[in-house]
């Protein structure tokens, strides 16, 4: 039975398609201990009680048995992301002081003509082809341009970005069967060295600002002053990597989803006032990230009538959550005009999505653009061939063919 | 119980009061299906606006006044009678009077009337040139056009969050301020002693000049222009504007006659936001949302409860509009968990539950020293509230423990609190202490103060 536990199931490369008949089981089983004595959790309002919780970590370090989850880190602290407040709570605001609200309100909002230039001259170059791969072709660079461009990364350099990228997020890839040290091990290389790449760029800017985030970082200071240098190359790296590859899925999930609903790309094409509300959909119904793999309580937290002891790892199934219908009304139903809707897409709490009003604003325009100028597109396989990472799911390859397009 | 002739979805409804609460209710009725006439009547000649950038973004010349409308949601198919009172209720005729001599008649009513500033209690003070309250647009107008002009110093009478606002924004403007507060410290009718001493010291780091336990025995000008101020420990201010922020008189005078249970603390309603009359007994045909209305809370001994709160406004009316229109076993009781935010002095403050009902308080995350924490309130062994000073993001988690009544102090092991925090009293003063009305009133079990009398003499 030990191999064919539910998270194994879940985690199944086989599965990857389609996940949520494994997340219908696992709502029904409530907050299920694994054999391997991880807790899963994939019922909306137990997954909210615990990103709400101030007593559950998000530091690996307090895992009972961190296991190779550190080997996956590198020879780095953790970024934000895998930190507890208040150490999180301070790196957060020092970095989202050049990139949002309070003192940067406008930055995200600025950057729309861009986005929409960058998504109509990859559109551009769509003309005379009759296939396209929309994640090749569109739904990959467009959003690592923009996140390179915002963070300062020269463009030259996005095949190195892609190759760590990749290697970092096969380090998350938890399918049974396989090598997952090796894996870890090379995501932490991986992650080390774009780290030094980072930091490198980051230095050169010191002095001479380019008026990009890595700049504001080493220029600018808040009254909490900048980031240690570690700390700065562990959430340069974090930013980048967040920064775009939660988004390709986003773009590339919501076309799949849009061409198996033709009614809803219909209507999104006669009301295009639809898609934040759409996009918002496409967050709850196929979200980018599907689960939160390393949670753990600072002590026995009793969650869903069990009792989660301290230092076990926590997997908080994100995706099942937004499909539990004890929360969501016809939760399997894609509706574009869904009103309260209040997923996880994003995740909630302290770690809510650091990019979030970012990726909000690249997915609507991406899918805006592509619903626009694409005509009859035709997807030729379905399902599509997805990535490995039952975490950050989406399809590798989405191709569409453009049938009597221009 | 409802008929065919009415059916909820036809009829006529008459709200009164233009603000968040009418408007709110007024496009939820439409949202419902609500077909019938539909009028909203407001003293204000003004749209329905927002009232909390008043204290903040506008005192700071950030945003204009007149650019502080309500979005609406939806055009709402509704008549607009604005910048007209009304004067009285005939519940036997069903009708609405207005002072410009109108009759409105209507199947149903919904009061949300709201409050007004309490004023200067000396009326001839209070019309001295430079002696302001802050409530309406117009008010904010006023005050930050006064701002704008530089004054040599502001006095603020009370510290409640409406005046400790006022005197942050005077303090960002880089003007000289004066804070009198009768009670111990700002905000400690709302928040109780820990977070009340947290806020003067938090007011005196930025310059404010905060004079507590004080009162401000009289307003002194000359040639009509206000001067300054005695205060009654015998010192005296120089002020060239004085902002009266003594909280919030609830608009229920209108209602005298009209047999309902309306009094100075609002008007007492079920939790099905339906009116009671004077002797505790429920209408069908009057209901109640907003800052007017006093409701039961479950949460809280059913004791009566009064919120001054921009969510609960919009909480509120949305109930009592679905209620409006829908027969009895369809209608929704008014349930949600009191919240409500501040923000001055650079820090975010957000509440939720009702800091006031309770004996105890520990700091739960963080700590005073840092300025960012969550402080959690019990009552009884139980957790009744929570209040964070730039943690708001928190609060969703101490709101399910106030909800299901889970016991305090909560449980130890917060990241950011390893050690065992220990709980104090939370020194909730007695209201009748403060300069400033608490904005969360707990007002008994009784719909109405003349039942209690009539108990008594019966009794």
């Amino acid at each position: 039975m030990s191999t064919d536990t539910l998270f194994h199931r879940i985690t199944d490369y086989a599965h990857r398609a389609d996940p949520y008949p494994l997340y219908a089981e696992l709502r029904e089983n409530g907050v299920a201990r694994q054999e391997d004595g991880s807790y899963l959790v994939g019922t909306y309002h137990e997954i909210a009680a615990l990103l709400h919780d101030p007593r559950i970590s998000s530091d690996v370090r307090h895992l009972t048995d961190p296991g190779d989850a550190l080997l996956r880190v590198g020879d780095l602290p953790p970024s934000f992301i895998g930190l507890d407040d208040p150490e999180h709570d301070r790196q957060r605001r020092i970095v989202m002081r050049p990139f949002g609200p309070p003192h940067s309100p406008g930055r995200i909002d600025a950057l729309h003509g861009d986005i929409t230039r960058i998504a109509r001259e990859l559109i551009d170059a769509f003309r005379g082809k009759d296939r396209i791969d929309l994640v090749d072709d569109f739904a990959y660079p467009l959003p690592v341009t923009v996140i390179c461009g915002l963070l300062g990364v020269p463009r030259e350099d996005v095949p190195h970005v892609r190759a760590w990228t990749n290697a970092v997020i096969a380090g998350l890839d938890f399918t049974p069967g396989t090598d997952p040290q090796r894996r870890r091990r090379a995501a932490g290389e991986a992650r080390t060295a774009m780290a030094h790449y980072l930091e490198e760029l980051a230095g050169s800017r010191r002095g001479h600002p380019s008026g990009d985030l890595l700049s504001a970082l080493v220029n600018d200071a808040g009254p909490e002053g900048q980031l240690t240098t570690p700390e700065l190359m562990t959430n340069a790296v974090l930013l980048l990597i967040a920064g775009h590859e939660t988004t390709v899925n986003l773009i590339t999930n919501g076309m799949l989803t849009f061409l198996r609903h033709p009614d809803v790309l219909a209507r999104l094409r006669d009301e295009p006032e639809l898609m934040p509300s759409a996009v918002e959909e496409l967050l709850r119904y196929e979200p980018p990230v599907q689960l939160l793999p390393q949670r753990t309580p600072l002590t026995d937290v009793e969650v869903g009538g069990i009792t989660v002891p301290r230092g076990a790892p926590l997997v908080l199934v994100l995706a099942a959550g937004n499909r539990d219908p004890l929360r969501f009304a016809d939760p399997d139903r894609f509706d574009p005009a869904r009103q309260d809707n209040q997923h996880f897409g994003f995740g909630s709490g302290i770690h809510n999505c650091f990019g979030a009003p970012l990726a909000r604003i690249e997915a609507r325009i991406a899918l805006t653009e592509l619903l626009r100028h694409l005509d009859t597109p035709r997807l030729v396989e379905d399902p599509p061939p997805y990535r490995r990472s039952p975490v950050l799911r989406g399809p590798r390859h989405l191709l569409v063919d453009r049938v009597g397009g221009g | 119980m409802a008929g065919e002739g009415w059916g909820g979805h036809s009829g006529r409804i008459v709200i009164v009061g233009a603000s968040l609460a009418g408007l709110r209710a007024a496009e939820t009725l439409r949202a419902e299906g609500f077909g019938g006439s539909l009028t909203v009547v407001g003293d204000e000649p003004h749209p329905p606006y927002d009232r909390p950038p008043l204290s903040k973004q506008v005192l700071l010349g950030r945003v204009r006044a007149a650019d502080a409308g309500l979005p609406r949601r939806h055009a709402v198919d509704a008549r607009w009678k604005l910048g007209v009172r009304a004067s009285g209720l005939d519940p036997v005729e069903k009708r609405v009077l207005l002072a410009d001599g109108e009759h409105l008649p209507f199947d149903r009513l919904l009061i949300a009337t709201g409050t007004r500033a309490r004023p200067w209690p000396q009326s001839d003070e209070a019309r001295l040139d430079g002696v302001l309250t802050l409530r309406t647009l117009d008010d904010a107008a006023r005050l930050a056009e006064r701002l704008d002009a530089g004054p040599r110093r502001v006095l603020v009478i009370g510290a409640g969050f409406t005046g400790s606002e006022i005197a942050s924004a005077c303090r960002e403007r880089g003007l000289a301020v004066t804070v009198a507060e009768r009670g111990p410290a700002p905000l400690v009718g709302a928040l109780g002693g820990t977070l009340g001493a947290f806020a003067a010291k938090l007011q005196r780091a930025h310059g404010v000049d905060l004079r507590c336990g004080v009162t401000v025995t009289a307003l002194r000008g000359s040639g009509g222009r206000l001067t300054g101020a005695d205060l009654s420990d015998g010192t005296r201010i120089d002020a060239d504007i004085a902002v009266v922020a003594l909280g919030a008189v609830r608009n229920t005078e209108w209602l005298a006659g009209s047999g309902l249970a309306a009094g100075p603390r609002g008007v007492a309603c079920d939790a099905g936001c339906r009116a009671f009359n004077m002797y505790g007994i429920v209408t069908d045909d009057v209901f109640v949302a907003g800052d007017v209305a006093r409701f039961p809370h479950p949460l809280f001994e059913y004791q009566m409860l009064s919120l001054e709160h921009w969510g609960n406004a919009v909480a509120q009316a949305e109930v009592a509009a679905h209620n409006m229109v829908s027969p009895g076993p369809r209608r929704r009781p008014h349930l949600t968990v009191p919240a409500f935010w501040s923000s001055q002095f650079g820090l975010n403050i957000k509440s939720v539950g009702v800091p006031t009902f309770s004996d105890q308080v520990v700091i739960a995350q963080g700590s005073l020293k840092e300025g960012r924490l969550v402080a959690v309130y019990g009552y009884r062994g139980r957790v009744t509230a929570a209040v964070s000073v730039n943690r708001a993001k928190w609060l969703e988690h101490y709101r399910t423990l106030i909800e299901s009544a889970a016991p305090f102090p909560p449980p130890a092991g917060a990241a950011d609190r390893p050690e065992s925090p220990v709980p104090v009293p939370s020194d909730v003063p007695d209201p009748k202490v403060l300069s400033h009305g608490p904005t969360v009133a707990l007002t008994g079990h009784l719909p109405d103060r003349r039942l209690a009398v009539v108990v008594r003499q019966s009794g």
